[in-house]
């Protein structure tokens, strides 16, 4: 919402500094976004009339214009814009002018031709926004005269405020201004419009039948007769586009300027086109049409309002845009003024289905203030009685359903224990009334409640109908700022929980091996999951904005090996990299959400499986993982002959090993990676972290090493588990330190040793229990396996 | 024999002095005290001497003695050092050309900035909750007294999924929604933090990111104020961004909290002198906070005249980005390693 503090000026003696005002405005919640002082620099500008439009004969982008500057001589002008007509009026920047911008105009040739000066657009003289073509001013001003006397230009202030969808009171100029009085204690008012009615009355003019209250809370009708329809004033036309609205004609901006003014959005009808002056206001049928102000023809429907005319057809949607059959045209003498109050949500929905957003449907969404139609009705005629219209005596108005507004009880210690103030009733009152609401005693006409406060809402604060509602505007007027600061005072504990602490350990044993921490999108192409070969079948997006972000992930593969493939196109290969985070798979049967599951995954680029194996080892013994193992596995997407499952307590909790190559292949990634897959939300649910002291043996170890053969479709996994089978409890410790494969060992088949620490907590071992033990494992493990001792 | 012992000593010492290793020192030891040596020679030779003779040459003969023992071992002292020396010499390495062979890891910039974030709010006796990614309408707005046709649905630009009725299941838009499953969980009182990622239909630039991350804080108690809102928030800003730092607060709108407010600190940049950075108003907005509107309690069937809380939030990815003067929010999730590796 734009604002000038001149047009605030009009409701409120606002003195002081224009930035103080403007944190005074941020304080209330509406908080300033820009402030622009405007009107100092226009110092040498001068209203010039176009005489003659001709083409540079050298260049394309500039042409050439003559133009009057008072003194009937033709001054020639180079000019980039080509907006303008011959006997449009312009601004001149004359010789020796200095720029709002700090330019100076000075005569100079362009590709060979003079130009004496310089035709300006809106934005260059800092009078809005507009820079698409030369500002063409109004058509009576004075050639010659400076354009600031002209257009009664004074310095002003223009604040761009941010308004809460909670506020639509102060969408408007006369809303801010009521709630930045309010706050400085300044009296606050509307003056009254001073306009002469002439007869014939409205009587037989206008007719207007409500047919549905529940759409239209109120609809009040004017009739302006003699009107011109032609340009505006230029302080209106200048106000209207400061506050960012583009002059159209008198009557389209008298239009917007009540709205901006008043926060009353408004129509206008040629009453000539409307027979009868007769409108119907009812909802629409499903699939009637009408043709809008736009030329576009609308199929409405039964949840959308409409404005019809005596036969029933549709010559207006409410609330959201005019037909085009009643449009104000340069012909139009009569005018069908509507003031009009439509159900938001009603608003809403037809302004969201049709896409047409407008500064008239925004304040009936949020909801207009329906006791100010008439007010703005006559405004509205008070501000096209300059140029000749007559206001007809009468109004129609209609009613239909409003909002309630019956008192709120305010109770006095709620106010004070929600906001930890010690506010009394005075103080509460007096700052709910400067903002129009009606505060009296509780139960003051029957059972007084001692202390509280019954306060009627006032109409134009649709937001406001509870008592926290109340206390929210208690609050905003006290100043948050004045409210003090205070910690709770109940005795807590705060903690993280087990398997917040756990990711952090899993974090840092991850980062301690040397892998970067990634943080890839969760949203991925379709595609990214077949190049994958991770599970399909994903969670789709309904409105995504690229087909690139248009699942969510089944794996977080995808995502790593995208950003593998990044740094390896930036000559960076070997990274390694690890991500904690959700995928998504399908809802399990019945529910509506996806099975979001908590995933560690690890890649490094140029390494093997044995790397992720460490890198499991690594994991599984900080959280104090003990019962698991490794079962070779082809799991999609993985290496066939490289890649195993993981099985803690005999649960899959992740995969490890290496990417399939056809995998890589796919993403481009140039190098080998080793890979490492958890399900956290299996792995951290297993037993684990159970670290229960075993007591230290007081006697000496003896140590064994044995050497199997076996052929290598036998795991070595499978030759350790039977060694520790056979040793029993006097195996303190077991590492595999040597496989050999080669002569005179046969193709597949290899040898692995293994060195055994042995130790009995009782005794020290004897060369007999060594001895014996020995002979047991090996006859235990040729027994169990086809393995055999190595000779 | 008086001179023969000094003639036998001179000797031995000239002997020891030239002794360059420990090998040619031992040689020295055994030609002096050994069994066939001189002064054994001589030792033996005492015999056939008479009492004062024998007396006077048996004392000049031990202290040849001793005086011989105490620099002999005064030379190996100075032989084993040199010997020492020399060994570990020949291991010498030259610790600067050490190349790492690997670097360690590091962690992401969110995730660090969670992590500092959590550990403040539960120094400030707050657990951590958290919540699905893909929510339901009602966690996301309905409980959240954002229902349907809500005009503050357009606050937030929703992607959804197809999943159950049309728009009916959502990436959820903030943090909230855990809000509305701790409360559901549990009694009062509680006083959590809520970290985590959420999704928005914004096209990726340097500030925005369809992606992001925010931290959301719920208190509810019997006697829970405003002003507790407040001085949370002012005694979290000092804990976080330093004593210098100050919060305050300004009228705001959101669906969920009533009165609300935008929580604002001073420029991190400027520390609230005004800079170009905060428009010179010594002030940034952080994020949103307010206490929880009587509706949302009612959602979770607390009754509001009974329990009063606070809620708080704010985006962490821009606090992640600030603190090491990172001005593209992308560069946060391009996983290239030449960023990663920075922190």
């Amino acid at each position: 919402m734009k604002v000038l503090l001149s047009w605030l000026r009009e409701f409120a003696p606002f003195e002081g500094e224009p930035v103080a005002l403007g944190e005074a405005m941020s304080d209330l919640g509406m908080a300033v976004e820009s402030l622009d002082v405007i009107g100092g620099g226009l110092g040498g500008i001068v209203v010039a009339r176009v005489l003659d439009l001709r083409p540079h004969p050298d260049a394309d982008k500039i042409q050439l214009v003559d133009v009057d500057r008072g003194d009937g001589e033709a001054l020639q002008i180079c000019c980039g814009a080509f907006n303008m007509a011959v006997g449009d009026l312009v601004p001149l920047a004359t010789l020796g002018t200095v720029m709002p911008g700090g330019m100076k105009i000075e005569r100079r040739k362009l590709r060979g031709q003079w130009s004496n000066g310089m035709l300006c657009s809106m934005r260059e003289l800092e009078q809005g926004d507009d820079h698409a073509g030369i500002w063409i001013l109004p058509s009576d001003l004075e050639v010659g005269a400076e354009v600031r006397r002209a257009l009664g230009i004074e310095p002003d202030v223009l604040y761009d405020l941010e308004i809460n969808p909670n506020r639509p009171d102060a969408m408007s100029v006369a809303g801010v201004a009521r709630d930045l009085a309010a706050r400085l204690r300044l009296p606050f008012a509307v003056p009254e419009p001073v306009v002469a009615e002439v007869a014939p009355p409205l009587g037989g003019l206008a007719r207007v039948e409500l047919v549905d209250p529940d759409l239209c809370g109120r609809f009040l009708v004017r009739v302006l007769r003699d009107v011109r329809v032609g340009t505006s004033p230029a302080w209106l036309a200048r106000r209207l586009t400061l506050a960012g609205m583009r002059p159209i004609n008198s009557v389209v901006d008298v239009s917007n300027y009540v709205m901006l003014e008043l926060g009353q959005p408004n129509h206008t009808y040629d009453l000539d086109k409307v027979p009868g002056g007769h409108l119907r206001v009812r909802w629409a049928r499903d699939g009637e049409r009408i043709v809008t102000l736009d030329d576009v023809e609308r199929v409405l429907g039964s949840g959308d309002g409409v404005i019809a005319d005596g036969d029933d057809a549709a010559i207006g949607i409410a609330g959201v845009m005019g037909g085009a059959s009643t449009e104000i045209s340069d012909d139009t003498t009569a005018v069908l003024l509507e003031m009009a109050w439509w159900q938001p949500m009603a608003i809403a929905r037809t302004s969201r289905r049709l896409g047409l957003r407008s500064e008239a449907s925004m304040r009936f969404e949020r909801g207009a203030d329906p006791e100010v139609a008439d007010l703005a009705a006559r405004r509205f005629a008070q501000l096209l009685a300059d140029s000749g219209a007559m206001l007809a005596p009468g109004v129609v108005d209609e009613r239909g359903e409003l909002p309630d507004r019956a008192p709120v009880r305010i109770r006095t210690h709620r106010v004070n224990a929600y906001l930890g103030t010690d506010l009394d009733v005075g103080t509460i009152g007096g700052l709910l009334t400067p903002i129009g609401f009606d505060v009296a005693p509780a139960g003051a006409t029957g059972d007084p409640v001692s202390g509280d406060l019954d306060v009627v809402v006032p109409s134009f604060r649709p937001d406001t109908v509870t008592e926290t509602d109340v206390i929210e505007e208690i609050a905003r007027h006290f100043g948050y700022g004045r409210i003090g600061k205070t910690v709770p005072t109940s005795a807590r504990a705060g903690a993280l929980t087990d398997r917040q602490r756990e990711r952090r350990v899993l974090r840092q044993v991850l980062l301690g091996l040397g892998l970067d921490e990634a943080m890839p999108l969760p949203l991925l192409a379709p595609e990214d999951l077949v190049r994958a070969a991770a599970p399909e079948d994903p969670v789709r997006l309904t409105n995504p904005l690229t087909a690139e972000e248009s699942v969510l992930r089944t794996s977080l593969r995808p995502g790593l090996l995208k950003a593998l493939a990044h740094n390896a196109s930036h000559r960076r290969v070997g990274v390694r990299l690890f991500e904690i985070g959700k995928v998504f798979l399908a809802p399990p049967e019945g529910q509506q959400l996806p099975d979001e599951r908590e995933y560690l995954a690890a890649i490094a680029g140029g390494a093997d499986a044995r790397e992720a194996v460490e890198a499991w080892t690594t994991v599984a013994s900080a959280l104090g993982v003990r019962d698991w193992s490794l079962v070779a596995s082809e799991p999609e997407g993985l290496h066939p002959t490289r890649s195993a499952r993981i099985l803690v307590g005999g649960v899959e909790v992740g995969v490890v090993g290496e990417i399939d190559p056809a995998v890589l292949d796919a993403f481009a990634v140039p190098e080998r990676a080793a890979w490492l897959e958890l399900d956290l939300d299996r792995l951290l649910t297993a037993p684990h972290g159970d670290r229960r002291y075993r007591r230290i043996s007081r006697y000496p170890s003896s140590d064994l090493d044995l050497a199997f053969e076996l052929a290598d479709s036998t795991p070595a996994a499978a030759l350790r588990a039977a060694i520790v089978e056979a040793a029993g409890e006097l195996l303190v410790g077991l590492r595999l330190f040597d496989v050999y494969r080669g002569a005179p060992l046969p193709d597949g088949v290899r040898s692995l040793a293994f060195g055994l620490r042995l130790q009995a907590a009782d005794r020290t071992l004897t060369d007999d229990d060594v001895a014996e033990l020995r002979q047991r494992v090996v006859r235990d493990v040729e027994s169990a396996l086809p393995a055999r001792l190595r000779g | 024999m008086i001179d023969e012992i000094r003639r036998i000593t001179d000797e031995a010492r000239a002997g020891i002095a030239a002794a360059s290793t420990l090998e040619e020192l031992r040689a020295v030891d055994a030609a002096v005290f050994g069994r066939r040596s001189a002064l054994t020679v001589l030792k033996r030779g005492l015999g056939g001497l008479g009492p004062d003779e024998r007396r006077a040459a048996g004392l000049a003969l031990n202290d040849a003695r001793e005086a011989l023992e105490t620099e002999l071992a005064a030379r190996r002292r100075v032989l084993e050092a040199a010997e020492r020396r020399a060994r570990l010499e020949a291991e010498r390495l030259d610790l600067t050309e050490v190349e790492p062979a690997r670097r360690r890891g590091s962690m992401h910039l969110v995730t660090q900035t969670v992590e500092r974030l959590e550990d403040v709010f539960v120094g400030m006796g707050f657990t951590v909750s958290e919540g699905p990614e893909v929510e339901t309408d009602f966690y996301n707005f309905e409980a959240l007294n954002i229902p349907a046709s809500h005009p503050a649905r357009g606050m937030w630009d929703t992607l959804y999924v197809e999943l159950g009725e049309p728009e009916s299941t959502v990436l959820r838009t903030h943090t909230s929604p855990v809000q509305i499953r701790v409360m559901q969980a549990q009694e009062p009182p509680i006083h959590t933090v809520m970290p985590g990622r959420v999704f928005r239909r914004d096209t990726a630039d340097a500030s925005h990111m369809p992606v992001f991350h925010q931290i959301e804080g719920l208190v509810v108690d019997r006697d829970i104020s405003f002003a507790d809102l407040a001085g949370t928030l002012e005694e979290f800003t000092a804990a976080y961004f330093g004593g210098s730092i100050h919060s305050r607060l300004r009228p705001s709108y959101f669906p969920f909290t009533e009165p609300s407010a935008e929580y604002d600190i001073n420029c991190l940049f400027c520390e609230g002198t005004g800079c170009r950075t905060c428009g010179g108003t010594g002030w940034m907005e952080l994020g949103g906070c307010g206490m929880v509107h009587p509706n949302v309690f009612r959602a979770v069937g607390y009754d509001p005249e009974e329990w009063r809380g606070f809620a708080f939030g704010f985006g962490m990815d821009r606090l992640a980005l600030n603190r090491h003067g990172v001005d593209d929010i992308r560069e946060l999730f391009t996983n290239d390693v030449r960023f990663l590796e920075q922190f």
